[in-house]
């Protein structure tokens, strides 16, 4: 049986979810960047494939975006959380209701 | 052969996705991390499966070799221990289950309304791959190139910016 | 030539303007700014009376001042015999009242505001003497009704003075909402509001408005009745005697009052249109025409102000009294088809009016603010000029010929009495009127000015400054012989303008009258005799009223003038009572329970159950982020396939 864009999209799903469920349960902010990587790698499968069965290459244009820009994200993201842990002493994201009113 | 790489590539990368959300084994977050690496590792086996050569490496080099540096080192540098032992309220588990679920019906709703190509269109016309896209980047990819350029150089002052010690 | 119109209807805004913005705090400059600006306007408007060209043609000059959709407005002014009359009239009346209010307003604090006041009545006034089309006219016609608010509240600290610019203003205002409403019908019935368009179509096709003729003819009418202080809303003109004597002579005796008889004058096409009323109207309606409720209502005005004059004790009031009386009469002439003996009326009571009133103010002001005539007394010794002018004006507005009122008013009887259009019962109200009136002015005159003097004040009182005196004089000249200007022919020329009028000379010009209706003259002539006769009997060396005691009930009725203010207010507070009760219903329960309540009873349970969600958790938001994303994507793949 041969692998067809379905397969590839249902692995893409199935990471996606995973990723989502480790964002939304996941009480440390370094596990919820960790989760959030394979939300992204999971939509870069989907395009990459897309790409493969549609035979054209602006998904992997795309794809290599995505990786820059998740670099960049990564790196301001962390440096953020040094900061916030150097202030709080914590990266629990429940002690970090800053954005309540 | 391609059909048993393409399970064998789809069960690792969906077994160490897994294992970087829940890990039955470990609470350690290094563990984790590496769980993530491994997982970004056989994404890009599928990446090579899909002929997409050029991203499987960049892949390799970037997210499991450089992003995955910063976060071990993030990781050890605040020395964040083992997760406190913290059950996500009940209420948020099933909503978090909820929420997947949503996304998943949207997902097949969207599935069974389309006709997907059945076959690979690409072929022979995908050889030369990094020529390529190095061609495609520098003409008709020129603008959003430069600013992914300008959007790194200002993570990297931002990042310089927030390292600083006396952060008001 | 062509900027001429122009100055003269800017001239006094400009002086307005001048005194309010840089000599408020200078009595004398502004004065002379204010007198200097209607000096102009009066010269100008005696140039543009010599040169008024062709008799038929009207000048007119104007430019769009705003056009939308179908309607288009425009701002000019427009030159016919009509409006050259009144501007005649309200600067050269005007301009003698300015002058006296010089030594009237001597010594008061708020002088400056006072010509300010003035210069902008006249511009108003002006605006509506040569507006060219219904809603020029109606704009000048609130700014009069503004000004004359400003000055009778002049001494707004006076509590009464305030109350009764109130009024006037109020009772104005419900005049204006039926002319508004008319100036409406007429727009959207013929789709102009250009006077001489108006005037075209009419003249064409008389049936022209169709069923709401007589609705827009009375609408119109409506405006009049205010201004002109007709019956039932007369209340307000003798309450605004509060004001300055000059402004009680401008306003509200020569000029403003007479603008609800010149509007009928100007818009007569409309009132002459075929009468018709919608089918949807009681057939009793039928036998009305606009025509004849102007005719009727000015009738009762006369009658019903001559009777309550006969028993009034403040020397204005007397003269308020006998000003709505003479009103009644013009809006009587109106009704009787004959606008050209109304606007004679007009010119002429203008002048002899003006000039008892000014006579009136002289009075007051050496008898330092005594009003009541019971308290004066041999006047005509201390003060002979005043005396003199005073007697000339009576016999004017009596109608004694030759003065001038004897013509004018006698065009009116004579065209009651016209066969074709005429009315035997105006006509007996006419009569009527004349005698009350010779009676109601035999007492002023006889009270006020002969006898002894019956106060302190009264006989130690003397002859008025020249400032206040020469302009008795200047006016008592055209009040005796306006008659005898042809100002009636002039008129002629405007409604009739094919018809050609002979000239005559003077001695035609008296006896023309006798000639044309000499059953008008002898019977007019008779009830003046009378009244004089029994206004002398009563009266002579008389120190009290002898009247109450010989009428009775009549004469309290007169005093009370019959009542007419308390059943207004009655009314007005039965409806408005139950309107009251209405609005706080729907206050207290409509607005305050259901509107404001409810919305913030509304917003109060959203906020509250929305901070629930607002817990500062990352999490959270991002779960509703990603449902609401969920929801988004499922409604973006469009209906179940």
């Amino acid at each position: 049986m041969t692998a067809g864009l379905e397969h590839y999209l249902g692995v893409s799903a199935l990471l996606f979810g995973l990723g989502l469920v480790g964002v939304l349960l996941r009480g440390n902010l370094i596990l919820m960047y960790l989760s959030l990587e394979l939300m992204l790698n999971a939509a870069s499968l989907a395009l990459v494939a897309f790409d493969r069965f549609n035979g054209t290459r602006n998904g992997q244009i795309l794809v290599f975006f995505i990786i820059t820009v998740a670099a960049a994200e990564v790196a301001v993201g962390l440096a953020l959380l040094v900061a916030l842990y150097r202030k709080r002493q914590t990266a629990q994201v429940e002690d970090l209701t800053g954005m309540k009113l | 052969m391609q059909e048993v790489f393409f399970y064998v590539f789809a069960a690792l990368t969906l077994g160490f996705g897994f294992l970087v959300v829940a890990n039955p084994f470990s609470r350690d977050p290094v563990t984790r991390a590496m769980c993530l690496v491994l997982t970004i590792l056989s994404l890009a086996g599928l990446f090579v499966l899909l002929e997409a050569y050029f991203l499987a490496a960049v892949q390799v080099l970037v997210s499991a070799g450089a992003v995955m540096v910063l976060f071990l080192f993030v990781i050890m540098l605040l020395d964040v221990g083992a997760e406190q032992r913290r059950r996500a309220g009940r209420a948020m588990t099933v909503m978090a289950v909820a929420s997947v679920l949503a996304l998943g019906g949207v997902f097949a709703r969207a599935l069974a309304g389309t006709r997907l190509p059945a076959v690979s269109a690409g072929g022979a016309g995908m050889a030369g791959d990094v020529e390529a896209m190095g061609e495609m980047l520098l003409t008709r990819y020129l603008v959003p190139l430069e600013a992914t350029g300008l959007v790194l150089l200002v993570a990297m002052v931002g990042v310089v910016l927030l390292g600083r010690k006396d952060l008001k | 030539m062509h900027s001429l119109p122009w100055i003269i209807l800017f001239a006094p805004l400009l002086a307005a303007a001048g005194i309010t913005l840089f000599t408020l705090r200078n009595p004398a400059r502004s004065a002379l700014l204010s007198v200097s600006a209607v000096a102009v306007a009066f010269v100008l408007s005696v140039v543009a009376f010599l040169v008024f060209p062709a008799p038929s043609a009207p000048v007119e000059l104007s430019g769009v001042w705003l056009a939308v959709g179908s309607l288009q407005v425009e701002f000019g002014v427009r030159l016919d015999p009509l409006s050259l009359v009144m501007l005649l009239i309200v600067t050269g009346v005007g301009g003698v009242i300015h002058v006296y209010s010089c030594g009237y307003m001597r010594g008061d604090r708020g002088t400056g505001r006072y010509f300010a006041c003035l210069s902008f009545f006249t511009f108003s006034m002006l605006l509506v003497v040569l507006a060219t089309n219904f809603l020029q006219l109606f704009i000048g016609w609130e700014l009069v009704g503004l000004s004359s608010y400003l000055l009778i509240g002049f001494w707004y600290e006076r509590e009464s003075a305030a109350e009764a610019c109130k009024k006037a203003f109020l009772t104005n205002r419900l005049g204006d909402v039926g002319f508004l409403l008319g100036i409406i019908l007429v727009w959207a019935t013929l789709g102009s509001l250009h006077f001489g368009e108006l005037a075209a179509v009419l003249e064409t096709t008389p049936g022209a408005l169709g069923a709401v003729a007589s609705l827009a003819g009375l609408l119109v009418f409506c405006g009049a009745m205010g201004k002109s202080a007709q019956f039932p809303l007369h209340v307000w003109l003798p309450d605004a005697m509060e004001g300055p004597t000059p402004v009680s002579a401008l306003i509200h005796a020569a000029t403003m009052v007479a603008a609800g008889v010149y509007l009928l004058c100007r818009v007569f096409f409309l009132l002459e249109a075929t009468p018709a009323w919608p089918d949807a109207a009681p057939a009793w309606l039928d036998g009305i025409t606009a025509l004849g409720v102007v005719g009727w209502i000015g009738g009762v005005t006369a009658l019903l102000a001559a009777l309550i004059a006969v028993q009034q004790d403040d020397i204005k009031r007397i003269l308020a009294y006998s000003t709505l009386s003479q009103l009644g009469y013009m809006m009587m002439a109106v009704g009787l088809s004959a606008p050209v003996p109304a606007m004679f009326h007009l010119a002429t009571h203008a002048f002899f009016k003006a000039l008892l009133f000014l006579g009136a103010g002289a009075v007051i002001v050496s008898l330092h603010h005594e009003q009541n005539i019971w308290r004066m007394g041999g006047l005509h010794a201390r003060m002979p000029a005043t005396a003199w002018t005073f007697l000339i004006a009576t016999l004017a507005l009596c109608g004694v010929p030759p003065f001038s009122g004897f013509f004018s008013k006698d065009a009116i009887l004579a065209a009651a009495l016209d066969p074709a259009r005429g009315s035997g019962g105006l006509f007996l109200v006419g009569v009527a009127v004349a005698f009350l009136t010779a009676f109601y002015m035999t007492r002023l005159v006889l009270v006020t000015f002969q006898g002894t003097p019956r106060s302190a004040p009264a006989s130690e009182a003397v002859e008025t400054s020249p400032v206040m005196k020469w302009p008795l004089v200047v006016l008592a000249v055209p009040a005796a012989l306006a008659g005898f200007w042809s100002i009636d022919r002039f008129l002629d020329r405007h409604f009739h303008p094919a018809a050609a009028a002979p000239a005559s000379g003077w001695f035609e010009q008296w006896v023309a009258p006798l000639v044309h209706a000499p059953l008008a003259v002898l019977l007019s002539l008779v009830a003046v005799g009378l009244g004089f006769y029994t206004a002398y009997l009563l009266y002579r060396g008389a120190a009290t009223d002898p009247l109450p005691a010989k009428l009775g009930l009549l004469a309290r009725g007169m005093r009370a003038k019959f009542y007419l203010d308390e059943l207004n207010a009655w009314c007005i507070r039965l409806t408005h009572d139950a309107l009251a009760r209405l609005a706080d219903w729907i206050d207290r329960w409509i607005i305050a329970g259901v509107m404001v309540r409810g919305t913030h009873g509304t917003t109060e349970l959203v906020g509250r159950a929305l901070r629930l969600v607002q817990s500062g958790n990352l999490q959270t938001y991002v779960l509703v982020v990603v449902l609401g994303i969920a929801a988004v994507l499922w409604l973006a793949l469009g209906p179940r396939p």
